[in-house]
């Protein structure tokens, strides 16, 4: 072995700055070099907004090992919580986020607790399941939520510093940044949860399962701990989704969704943290392309999952691992 | 040294060339726009995918042939017109991101969609804001001409009420005082159903019962053994779509339309199509209807419709997106102007010349609601065709727009002109 | 009343039939395989249009005979070639191929037949009532359920007395010493797939008698397999079968009294069943947890 300039550990945390310091540039200048290649800043927003919900996902399933195909349906009870927020409560963006979050992770918490001790097959076809439970609620209870024409009659509000105004209603770069703020809060709080001793007890149990149990650890309320966080994180980006929309629907809890932030997951890498964002940005500009170029842009969206789960299952990030010892 | 350097620079490389041949290919349309003089252009967002892909894309196919022909005579200001398509996919995330791509990044000067009313609605909420003229085709929920209209939003399908008062008449004369309804349980099917209601209590008449079914409902037969059950002299299906088709196929095979009349409010050529002959029954309105013998213009319309459309005539959905994108055409022209405020203002009243219009009464938008007064064509389904295999419906009476439209007064629609 | 509710549960107990058969293709391929088809319901279409296409040529009852192998003979080519790579990897792959796979089904349809629906016709002595009285048992479903009762008789007769039932069923318990035994575990897989797809193509085609044939047909029956799959058991293809005619009659009375929860009522007994009893009415303790 021939020498290094510099130790493996600190190339390694050099290394890991760069990215970290690259991901955050291309976030906040997102506006400026999008346009030019034939984005446009919703699109951004949309990225940063389906990315957060696609790492709260990974959250579970890449972290915990768990799959829950149907946690598109805390995204949704974010929004209509969030909607409901606004129309009803306060016109505060901030509240209806909380409340938006709030709704998520409580829902995440009592639903948990029922489907906790299954595993596998059959804990997915239950989260399914269970996920549809909400779809159907959001659809027929249209007296509050509107049932299939969604809730209306609500925006998000400036945000009002007493001393100045951002106004995240008509601008939307303004609006994008607010959104990079809080993608920026939640993954930061994502990510100590992933560094602290519980986080590592997560990835334990992942990994070996009843080994963590021989150690003592309490598997399933663990486990119901990270359901429940993955949920309130879903909870939140369901939210900002709906200050996205100025709109909530039902689709949003449909198990299609699901799937899609599932696949963004994988297709961006289910080990990595920043994954989930890679993929949902893949995932999001590709069928945003595609589906303006041709009308078949479903079979290609299939065709995409089909080839990521045959031939990319350990997803973009999974090719660039950081180098071990030899 | 490292062992892995050479596979990883590969790797690298290679995500690094794709990522560069798929920034070319997005920014490549740019760079040809950017030459020439640039097109007027005119965005429409309809679910192309999803359960309503057929009637969306016939309203895409009708108003693809009305830029055809207004590029051929000229285009909009002396300026060829480019139509761009965004599929809603039925989901209003999407249908609003696409909206905002048309009009931030394709600088489109007009809108046109959706035909879900919740997306329509959604839609408008950012031409709005964004102040682009926009034109919902095919989105039939009252309140987008009603308490959540907007100035830039103009409507050309009919609302709610205005095809229940079509048809109330005549089935209360002709057919029974007794209703029974199947009606879809979201806005769209409450409205209508109470619009219906509204209509049969003033003629006289009584409710035997509503069934509300789900969106989607495949299955019908516990509805229909309660309408049975009821005994009422007429069953009113306020379903659309596929549940309509459903819902007939399973009254046909009951027989029970052996027992009483079977009728609606809105019709559409797509669901008859999709009924086998027997269950091809009913009293309905339809939106527009192709067989129109007397009307000048419609025939020549039928004729170029159907090489554009698989040899298959135009249906009501074709008009609506023909007309919608005609609108822009005639208003701009006639205004020597792209202006959104004053197109908008312009439009009020506008009524279409008759190669448009393509029916008997006359058909202009409304000022105080911005509703197309369009007419609506009463009359029964036939099982099959006599001379066409697609004449499915025989039109009995033709009622004008402003006489089966609430005045504007009752629409609860109060329009706020920006300063 | 009584009457109404009696009748109601003659019509659930009709509709539940037709859940069952889908479902218990669905559980078949669940049992012995771990793998979730997400695609089912597009199977359902393809066998509904695949009929639709050989009916001007072999009539009404030559398209039923032929479309379910037809699509069960596409459903070998899936598994062969995008399924088989996925034995043995965590259920997550498999879920999301057959979700993929449902999205390319969907659109394919659209792009072959169009996404206008298409009129398919019954012969007309099934298209009647019984009686003016039980009006609601048309010729046509008394002929689904009497078909439903035969296929699901004759599901359990080849699982019960031929050999390659016996092997699906020994495979559903224990796979590694089957193909320890000398079975041919890959050929086993491959039958058992295409068994559960011919039964979900003689679904599509029954369905397409009843609903309009669209290409979007598929996906609001998927779920309803599912909870009947849950709410009998996983595992059990009795319990398959006892869910779906539950979920059929629950759904049928419910559409009496309260309309808009005819839908979501099977995830409420599907909840109750969860809470009540977690392995379903039949499943077995530890049956892929």
């Amino acid at each position: 072995m021939s020498a290094e300039p510099l130790p493996d550990a600190s190339r390694e945390r050099l290394r890991r700055l760069a990215i970290l310091a690259a991901i955050w540039l291309a976030l906040l200048l997102a506006p400026y070099w999008m346009i030019p290649l034939g984005g446009y800043t919703a699109l951004a927003t949309r990225v940063l907004v389906l990315g957060l919900a696609a790492m709260s996902v990974n959250f579970l399933l890449g972290f915990t090992g768990v799959l829950s195909f149907g946690h598109a349906a805390y995204f949704g009870l974010g929004a209509y919580g969030a909607g409901l927020a606004l129309k009803f409560v306060a016109p505060s963006t901030p509240l209806s986020l909380l409340l938006g979050m709030l709704l998520g992770g409580a829902a995440g918490a009592i639903l948990g607790a029922l489907i906790v001790r299954r595993r596998g097959v059959y804990f997915a076809m239950v989260t399914i399941a269970f996920g549809q439970v909400f779809y159907y609620i959001a659809f027929q209870w249209s007296s509050l939520t509107g049932g299939d024409d969604g809730l209306r009659g609500f925006a998000r509000q400036p945000l009002d510093f007493g001393l100045f105004r951002i106004d995240i209603l008509s601008d939307a770069n303004a609006f994008y940044y607010f959104v990079v703020a809080c993608f920026a809060l939640a993954v930061a709080v994502m990510g100590f949860i992933l560094r602290s001793p519980f986080g590592r007890t997560m990835i334990a149990i992942r990994e070996n399962e009843r080994r963590a149990r021989f150690l003592g650890i309490p598997v399933e309320r663990h486990i119901w701990i990270a359901f429940t966080l993955s949920c309130f994180f879903m909870g939140f980006a369901g939210a900002l989704y709906a200050l996205v929309n100025n709109f909530a629907d039902p689709r949003g809890l449909h198990y299609s969704q699901s799937g899609d932030f599932v696949m963004m997951a994988v297709m961006g890498g289910m080990r990595s943290f920043w994954g989930p964002l890679l993929g949902a940005a893949v995932f999001v500009v590709l069928q945003d392309y595609v589906s303006s170029v041709t009308v078949n842009w479903m079979s290609f969206v299939g065709l995409l999952f089909v080839l990521v789960v045959l031939f990319f299952p350990r997803g973009l990030l999974g090719f660039v691992r950081p180098r071990g010892p030899a | 040294m490292p062992r892995f350097t050479f596979a990883k620079v590969d790797r690298r490389t290679i995500l690094k060339g794709a990522g560069l041949a798929a920034a070319a290919q997005i920014a490549s349309p740019f760079v040809i726009a950017a030459r020439g003089e640039s097109p007027v252009r005119i965005g429409m967002v309809d679910p192309i995918t999803g359960v309503y892909a057929a009637p969306a894309g016939n309203e895409v196919i009708g108003a693809k042939f009305a830029v055809e022909q207004m590029n051929a005579k000229g285009g909009i200001l002396g300026r060829q017109v480019e139509l761009l398509i965004e599929d809603s996919a039925n989901d209003v995330g999407i249908g609003v991101q696409k909206a905002r791509k048309l009009i931030e990044r394709d600088q489109v000067d007009f809108v046109i969609g959706d035909v879900n009313s919740g997306i329509a609605a959604a839609i408008a909420q950012v031409t709005s804001e964004k102040k682009v003229l926009h034109i919902v085709s095919g989105g039939h929920t009252d309140t987008i001409t009603g308490k959540d209209c907007h100035w830039n939003v103009y409507r050309v399908c009919n609302t709610t009420r205005m095809e229940a008062n079509s048809v109330a008449d005549l089935l209360y004369n002709k057919y029974g005082k007794k209703w029974h309804f199947i009606t879809p349980d979201y806005a769209f099917g409450h409205t209508l159903y109470d619009a219906c209601v509204a209509d049969l209590k003033k003629l006289g008449g009584s409710v035997t019962g509503n069934e509300l079914t789900p969106l989607g409902t495949t299955d019908f037969s516990a509805y229909l053994i309660k309408a049975r059950a009821a005994n009422p002299e007429v069953l009113i299906l306020l379903v659309q779509g596929s549940d309509m088709v459903n819902c007939l196929k399973q009254i046909v095979q009951f027989g029970l339309n052996k027992q009483m009349h079977v009728a609606g409010t809105q019709q559409e050529l797509e669901s008859l199509e999709g009924l086998p002959p027997e269950a091809r029954i009913g009293i309905w309105m339809f939106e527009w209807y192709w067989k129109q013998p007397d009307v000048p213009h419609v025939a020549e319309f039928v004729a170029e419709v159907r090489k554009r459309n698989g040899g298959k005539v135009p249906t009501a959905r074709h008009w609506f997106g023909y007309t919608s994108a005609m609108s822009f055409a005639l208003v701009a022209n006639r205004e020597k102007t792209l202006d959104a405020v004053k197109l908008a203002r312009a439009l009020g009243d506008f009524e279409l010349p008759p190669e448009v219009k393509l029916q008997p009464n006359k058909c202009y938008y409304r000022a105080g609601d911005h509703q197309l007064m369009t007419s609506a064509f009463v009359g029964e389904a036939v099982s099959t065709g006599k001379d066409d295999p697609e004449d499915l419906f025989r039109v009995d009476s033709v009622v004008a727009g402003d006489k089966t439209a609430p005045p504007v007064a009752d629409t609860g629609c109060t329009l706020q002109w920006p300063a | 009343m009584t009457q109404l509710l009696l009748f109601n549960v003659t019509n659930g107990l009709i509709i539940g039939a037709f859940y069952v058969l889908m479902a218990l293709g669905l559980s078949l391929i669940l049992n012995l395989s771990n793998v979730i088809n997400f695609a089912h319901g597009g199977f359902l279409v393809i066998g509904g249009y695949v009929a639709y296409t050989l009916t001007p040529y072999l009539g009404f009852w030559g398209a039923l005979l032929l479309a379910p192998p037809l699509t069960a003979v596409i459903g070998i080519a899936v598994e062969r070639v995008l399924i088989r790579p996925l034995y043995g990897r965590d259920p997550l792959y498999s879920l999301l191929l057959t979700f993929g796979l449902a999205f390319i089904i969907e659109d394919g349809t659209r792009f072959i037949w169009g996404a206008q629906g298409k009129p398919v016709t019954i012969p007309a002595f099934l298209a009647q009532p019984l009686s003016s009285e039980f009006f609601f048992i048309t010729g046509y479903r008394l002929f689904m359920v009497i078909f439903v009762v035969a296929a699901v008789a004759l599901l359990f007769v080849l699982l019960r007395y031929t050999r390659l039932g016996i092997r699906i069923r020994a495979g559903t318990l224990d796979l590694e010493t089957v193909a320890a035994l000398g079975v041919n575990v890959r050929m086993l897989r491959t039958l058992n797939f295409a068994v559960g797809i011919f039964l979900a193509g003689l679904s599509g085609v029954l369905a397409a008698g009843q609903l309009g044939l669209e290409p979007t047909m598929g996906t609001g029956l998927l779920m309803p397999s599912f909870i009947a799959i849950i709410v009998g058991g996983v595992g059990s293809l009795t319990g398959t079968l006892l869910g779906g005619l539950a979920i059929g009659v629950a759904s049928g009375v419910t559409a009496v009294f309260f309309p808009a929860a005819s839908e979501a009522v099977m995830y409420v007994l599907m909840a109750v069943v969860l809470l009540v009893r977690p392995r379903g009415l039949l499943g077995e303790e530890g049956m892929l947890t």
